[in-house]
């Protein structure tokens, strides 16, 4: 069995499904994250309130971490693996080429990758230990937030990251059906209807977010 | 007609790297198709005691899969669902500077000029490409019932003919469409059963091991591919792939 996954990881369609489920799963964290986090429109009781509650399951918090820490890890290894295999793939390049379906997102993906990981080391330093935030007091969700917003390049940066991720996003979000081999021509162009409209909803949130206390709407 | 041919020469040596050389091609008729202005410049090259440009062809009427150039950027040139045998010089502009260049994958090492070796397909159809069958005397027609749908799309991947294009356009140099084409083509319908589990294994270890790069869906192929394959056979492929790994 095990030297069967093994074997099956070695191919590349077997990384890319690897890909697309760990894929599948960091999205659908970063949807709930951007959901919940909308409670900054309701205010420092309520955002703090909700931070309070998850901090009052600590086996889930701890549950989810480390899964998506394994997902995270599975999925930026695949994706070197992957992108050494192509770049070797072709060690003669075209003078001219050209292309006619590929979209920018599609070809993005591998920079997007280092670069939402990067943002994300950041985020975390920032939002959830504090070391690069200026007046960062655990527990106070709200202050923490607000203050971080206000200072502009720190809204430009989150604002800039979470573009990337809205790309990565779009092309993941259809990709993962096809590479786990869900398509169908009744419903293919659905795909990247719903892929659009999920990196929006997750994009969009994220995007907003400091947009609200850069403008002073929450202050 | 009038163009600039930009050509990639190399010569079967294996030090030579290969170069671009320019041909002015004039006197061309719009109605001559793309591979007999090669001939056309050919036989100039000919007469004035040069090397003519080696290029693979057959059939030329679009269905062995023999023919085929990058054109512009474009994997049997610009014209969509057409072969390069098809192609006609009068889908180009008077004057315009064409470059032509080979196949580019690891995969497909140039032989000379625009001809690429692509036994590696060769090899991906020796892995799995085939079925079992009865011989002796011939079995009546349509004695085996078989979908309509299934008879379609069956059918609509065997238009595959094993050019190379999806490769050459594709930005990783995958050779997906063309192993979903052959895995859709044989087992869809009854007589490809058999072997339908194995077939798509050892197929796609076949590829893998001849250096093709990795899908990253950018749908390059389905847009270059001259018989219209479309790539929602690659998500067959994997569907077909994933189970087959259930099933011993
Ligand atoms: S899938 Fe299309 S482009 Fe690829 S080898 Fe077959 S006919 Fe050529
Ligand atoms: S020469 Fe046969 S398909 Fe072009």
């Amino acid at each position: 069995m095990a030297t069967a996954a093994l074997k099956f990881y070695s191919t590349t369609i077997g990384k890319k499904m690897v890909m697309a489920v760990t894929g599948l799963l960091l999205a659908l964290f970063l949807l709930g994250h951007a959901l919940g986090n909308l409670q900054l429109l309701g205010g420092p009781q309520q955002l703090d309130g909700y931070a309070a509650k998850l901090h009052g399951l600590p086996a889930l918090v701890w549950a989810v971490r480390l899964g998506l820490l394994l997902a995270l890890g599975l999925h930026v290894l695949s994706a070197i693996g992957l992108w050494l295999r192509n770049r070797s793939s072709r060690p003669v390049r075209y003078q001219v080429q050209r292309f006619r379906e590929t979209t920018y997102a599609a070809r993005t993906m591998i920079w997007g990758g280092p670069i939402i990981a990067l943002f994300l080391v950041y985020h975390l330093l920032h939002f959830t230990t504090g070391q690069v935030h200026g007046s960062f007091e655990k527990g106070h969700v709200y202050a923490n937030v607000v203050a971080g917003f206000k200072v502009w390049w720190v809204s430009l940066v989150y604002i800039g990251a979470n573009l990337t991720l809205a790309f990565h996003l779009y092309h993941g979000m259809w990709s993962w059906l096809q590479t786990l081999g869900m398509g169908h021509p009744k419903y293919n162009r659905w795909r990247p209807i719903f892929a659009a409209a999920f990196a929006g909803v997750v994009g969009g949130i994220n995007i907003f977010l400091p947009l609200v206390v850069l403008l002073g709407i929450r202050r | 007609m009038k163009f600039t041919l930009k050509v990639w020469r190399q010569t079967a040596n294996p030090k030579d790297t290969g170069r671009f050389r320019t041909y002015e091609a004039s006197d061309i008729s719009p109605d001559t198709s793309f591979l007999e202005m090669l001939d056309i410049v050919n036989e100039r090259l000919i007469e004035r005691g040069d090397d003519p440009i080696a290029f693979d062809h057959d059939c030329r009427e679009g269905i062995c899969g023999t023919c085929g150039c990058v054109v512009n950027g474009f994997a049997h040139g610009h014209q969509e669902g057409t072969t390069l045998c098809q192609l006609h010089m009068r889908s180009f502009d008077d004057g315009q500077i064409i470059w032509i260049e080979p196949w580019r994958a690891r995969a497909f090492p140039v032989i000379t000029d625009l001809m690429v070796d692509r036994s590696a397909f060769d090899r991906i159809i020796q892995a799995g490409g085939f079925i079992s069958i009865r011989t002796g005397s011939p079995p009546d027609g349509n004695a085996i019932p078989i979908p309509k749908d299934d008879a379609d799309l069956a059918f609509e991947a065997a238009a595959c003919i094993g050019c190379g294009a999806c490769v050459a356009s594709c930005p990783n140099a995958s050779a997906m469409l063309f192993v979903s084409a052959k895995i859709t083509q044989l087992g869809l319908v009854p007589q490809g059963q058999p072997e339908r589990w194995d077939r798509v294994r050892t197929m796609v270890a076949a590829m893998e091991e001849a250096g093709f790069g990795a899908c990253t869906n950018n749908g390059e192929c389905e847009a270059a591919c001259p018989k219209e394959i479309p790539m929602d056979l690659i998500a067959r492929l994997n569907r077909d792939l994933a189970c087959s790994l259930l099933k011993k």
